[in-house]
């Protein structure tokens, strides 16, 4: 069964699409980047098939590293930024934030 | 003894990120996060790449998850504005339509793909230290020094980004 990438291309796609269906559903501001770092995750997971299964080089594992390394800077500018919102408006619900609604 | 572990890795990295996302406390939510992290970083090893899985378990469910509970604890795990969370029966129903066709649309895309006959990679066929860290650090530093060095500054960048964020009051 593992011959072959699809078992690991399936998770990676329900991963993502568990990743999307919360970023529409949840309402909290963390859990948003949650699920938005469950995403990113889901891609990396690909990225690793296609490297194992193509079997040549490992640019894919490199590429793995650098979208790690850019979901912690992601992750930590996204919070940063829910803190200054919460200061500001002393809550973390997006359905609270209607500044832009026009 | 493969298949057994990538079923195990596969079902607990799904279930617990639907966790994440159903359950309503984003503490529970975080931790269960972590969860997933830990079994994805298991199906990288199972992808012959054991230097990435590492770096998962460092990564994302070391320093990311921390920094996130971090976050929940410092705004109040407690607090009624953040339990307070309406969801709603329409939200529910758009996120099922949405989301149900999207997946069986995707793994019935990567099933029919999977059908073109195509040569099988075994394991043993992969080249000498595939996913070992000497590879990857040669790989690294020689042909991708450049995105290195701009993700480095990207780094730098959110460093004092996230300075000035918590500094200046808005």
């Amino acid at each position: 069964m593992l011959d072959r990438p699809e078992a690991f291309l399936i998770v990676a796609a329900l991963l993502f699409v568990i990743g999307v269906v919360g970023f529409i559903l949840r309402r909290n501001l963390i859990v948003i980047f949650m699920c938005v770092e469950l995403m990113l995750n889901a891609v990396n997971l690909t990225l690793m098939a296609a490297a194992r299964y193509v079997g040549v080089s490992m640019d894919a594992h490199v590429m793995v590293f650098l979208v790690m390394a850019v979901a912690a800077a992601e992750t930590a500018v996204g919070l940063a930024v829910v803190i200054a919102a919460y200061r500001r408006r002393a809550t973390v619900d997006v359905d609270d934030m209607t500044l832009m609604n026009g | 003894m493969e298949t057994i572990l990538f079923w195990v890795f596969a079902v607990v990295a799904v279930v617990s990120a639907a966790l994440m996302v159903g359950l309503k406390n984003p503490l529970m939510g975080a931790l269960s996060l972590a969860i997933s992290f830990l079994a994805t970083a298991g199906l990288f090893s199972l992808l012959s790449g054991p230097f990435v899985g590492i770096m998962q378990v460092l990564v994302y469910a070391g320093a990311i998850i921390v920094l996130v509970l971090f976050v929940i604890m410092l705004l109040g795990a407690d607090e009624p504005t953040i339990r307070k969370e309406r969801i709603g029966v329409v939200r529910l129903a758009l996120g099922g339509l949405l989301g149900l066709p999207f997946a069986g649309i995707v793994v019935f895309a990567i099933l029919d793909w999977g059908k073109q006959p195509r040569a099988e990679v075994s394991a043993a066929s992969l080249p000498e230290g595939f996913g070992g860290i000497e590879a990857f650090g040669n790989l690294l530093f020689r042909e991708y020094v450049y995105p290195f060095e701009i993700v480095s500054i990207l780094l730098l960048v959110a460093i004092i980004g996230v300075v000035v964020l918590a500094k200046r009051e808005f």
